[in-house]
């Protein structure tokens, strides 16, 4: 998905906003992506120049963790829990039955407004299988109750597009 | 007025609470009803979530498995005076599952709002802490040390040494840091204690900081779990208000205060070195030891870092003495760890009890076999970097000494059941992978050792059994087991190999004599 890159100057503004006393670049990443949703990479070089830090140990940081995303998020976000407990409830057909109901794979970007993610562990391990979509957390869930969900956070999102168009 | 509880903790709301919540507090206004609802945390008896409570001259009465389409129907059998319904599960505190367990730890965990400070304190809260205001620090270590508490992250190193180490160093700094990332699969005590409990990790974390003369904590929660941050937030922010944190603490010349940092999707943050790289912004890369961090921790300062069980545990060891804690478990092993069931089992939940007690117990007695029917085959202890154990391993009792006899770890104290429909040998590659999707990148056995095990497994897997690809796979364990800097690369090998070994068969390979005898 494309997204209008950020200008210079809003770049450096962001970066002002968030890079507060104190804070590590962890922390900055984090309030970064949790207004924007994502690390735009137009902040990697102020974020290094504020911080005294070379791009690359700004960038490494990005990519290092697994949280942070370098583009905006799909509308739908599945998250998928492919961890042990999960596997031993059956994550794996589920896997295969998400990507039938979606026409999507898991961890390859964008496709249809969709991105399925592989995860491992939400700490709800005596609940298994775990997923979340678009943030929401789900235990117990079954190929019917995957679908009721996703379907319901699909049309949702696009009951949200059409009321800001 | 009744007071019915729903839990706000983040398995119930992963199974609807939420709406539960709003759904009981409609209908009783609807019905004209006089009633409370009170958010409490999770007792940890998973399988009945959502797990509705209501307070009655009886005690609490539970109904289990609630769903929003319910909630009229429970009204209609009178629930909110405790009537009969097929939910009910009767007086919870009666139920066997809870009342067979020794909590200790765990003994407040989901009676009451986890954020009422008036809730923790009427029900024994800030006990240890007022005992230690009144005490030496070298004591306090002492007093740690005596009760035998030893880090429940996995690593088991006693945690009165620790404390003493950070006690003896001269610093102008020194910190507590609580690790909060709690990622191995099979575990969930961390969440629960955080979501639940917050106050008790609160004050341990206290406790630590006057006894080591550490002025600064933080709690380093990984990104999944988003509920306890909040949770844990708003408990500081209260903690603060009430005097307990700040520049008094409880009016004393002692020092402290708490913060709480949050990961971003890396399992080997986890690692106390790599978690300490994190904190301080960077990427979460494994330093090498020594030092250690009780002398070079965070930003280079002396520095206690703690799971959040162990610190979770230490209000009760100064509330009822160290020889109350040290009275139970067994050989080395003392005091109690919360047992996670989880994977393929019906009765999902936390069981705290003593050391020594046994897997069949946990699974059969507690557990109630496993959730699909089907006999169960192996069980994984420890987390994603523990062994597999066949029945034959089931009796021996869970302690550190013992595990380790048999190459087997207790770790978390994290369980995972598979049944007879698993492949360990999927399992076992599935091990490398998460290694080599996680490993830091630091050292060169896990890094390019986990890819190339995954490969190694994918051949057999493909029919090639011959004993060059065998030998192979174990000469590529050994040398992770030896070479990698932590345990991520030292220790994934554990499931691969304990796979390899007691279900040749599901790589395609005949069982050996003495396999077969077991």
């Amino acid at each position: 998905m494309t997204h209008p890159q950020l200008s210079d100057a809003a770049a450096e503004e962001v970066v002002r906003r968030h890079a507060v006393q104190g804070a590590t670049l962890m922390t900055i990443l984090h309030a970064i992506q949790d207004e924007a949703g994502f690390v735009p990479p137009e902040v990697v070089a102020p974020l290094a120049r504020a911080l005294s830090l070379s791009r690359a140990e700004v960038h490494g940081t990005i990519t290092y963790y697994h949280h942070f995303r370098s583009a905006p998020p799909a509308r739908v976000t599945v998250q998928l829990c492919r961890a042990e407990s999960c596997r031993s409830l059956g994550s794996e057909a589920l896997k295969d039955h998400i990507e039938g109901h979606t026409g999507c794979h898991f961890d390859s970007g964008h496709a249809e407004g969709t991105e399925l993610e592989s995860v491992y562990c939400l700490g709800q391990c005596a609940l298994s299988p775990n997923m979340t979509i678009n943030g929401e957390l789900h235990a117990k869930v079954t190929p019917q109750k995957f679908a009721r969900l996703y379907n319901a956070a699909s049309a949702k999102v696009n009951a949200d597009s059409e009321v800001t168009a | 007025m009744t007071r019915i509880y729903v839990p706000c903790d983040s398995a119930a709301l992963a199974l609807g609470a939420e709406g539960i919540a709003k759904a009981i507090a409609n209908e009783a206004q609807q019905r004209g009803l006089d009633v409370q609802v009170v958010r409490n945390g999770s007792r940890g008896l998973l399988y009945l979530e959502p797990l509705v409570e209501v307070e009655t001259a009886q005690g609490r009465i539970g109904y289990a498995n609630v769903d929003e389409d319910d909630i009229a129907a429970l009204f209609d059998a009178g629930f909110h005076e405790g009537k009969a319904h097929d939910k009910s599960v009767g007086v919870v505190e009666d139920i066997p599952y809870l009342k067979k367990q020794q909590r200790l730890t765990f003994a407040r965990i989901g009676i009451t709002d986890p954020l009422s400070i008036d809730d923790y304190t009427s029900l024994g809260g800030l006990q240890g802490l007022r005992h230690v205001l009144d005490m030496n620090g070298d004591a306090v270590c002492e007093a740690l040390l005596d009760s035998g508490l030893r880090g429940r992250g996995g690593a088991a190193f006693p945690a009165g040494i620790k404390w003493k180490t950070v006690r003896a160093a001269l610093a102008d700094q020194k910190y507590i840091v609580c690790n909060a990332d709690e990622g191995d699969s099979g575990t969930f005590s961390d969440r629960l204690v955080m979501e639940s409990d917050p106050y008790m990790l609160i004050e341990g974390m206290i406790i630590a900081g006057v006894a080591t003369g550490a002025t600064k904590g933080y709690i380093y929660v990984r990104s999944e779990y988003p509920h306890s941050i909040v949770t844990l937030n708003r408990a500081i922010e209260k903690a603060r208000e009430a005097g307990w944190l700040g520049a008094s603490v409880l009016g004393t010349s002692h020092a402290f205060d708490l913060y709480v940092a949050k990961g971003a999707g890396s399992y080997v943050c986890g690692e106390e070195t790599a978690l300490l790289e994190s904190l301080e912004g960077k990427r979460g890369i494994v330093r090498a030891k020594p030092p250690v961090p009780a002398l070079v921790g965070l930003y280079g300062k002396p520095t206690v870092i703690n799971n959040v069980i162990t610190l979770a545990t230490v209000p009760i060891i100064f509330a009822k003495g160290p020889a109350f804690y040290r009275d139970y478990g067994m050989g080395r092993s003392r005091g109690t760890l919360p047992f996670q069931l989880a994977g393929n089992v019906k009765q999902g939940g936390l069981v705290e009890l003593a050391f020594g007690v046994t897997l069949r117990e946990l699974i059969y007695e507690y557990g109630g076999g496993t959730v699909s029917g089907r006999p169960a085959r192996a069980v994984q202890v420890g987390g994603p970097l523990g062994t597999y154990l066949p029945e034959t391993q089931w009796d021996i009792p869970l302690d550190y000494e013992e595990y380790a006899k048999v190459g087997a770890v207790v770790g978390h104290g994290g369980l995972v059941v598979h049944d007879d429909t698993s492949n360990l040998a999927e399992l076992a590659q599935y091990a490398m992978h998460f290694c080599a999707i996680e490993s830091c990148g630091k050292c060169t056995p896990c890094r390019i050792g986990s890819t190339r095990g995954e490969e190694v497994i994918a051949k057999i897997r493909e029919g090639d059994t011959s004993v060059r690809q065998i030998t192979l796979l174990r000469e590529l364990c050994d040398t992770m087991v030896a070479g990698s800097l932590c345990a991520m690369g030292g220790m994934t090998p554990f499931p691969v190999l304990s796979a390899l070994d007691h279900f040749p068969e599901d790589f395609g390979l005949p069982r050996t004599p003495a396999q077969k005898a077991a």
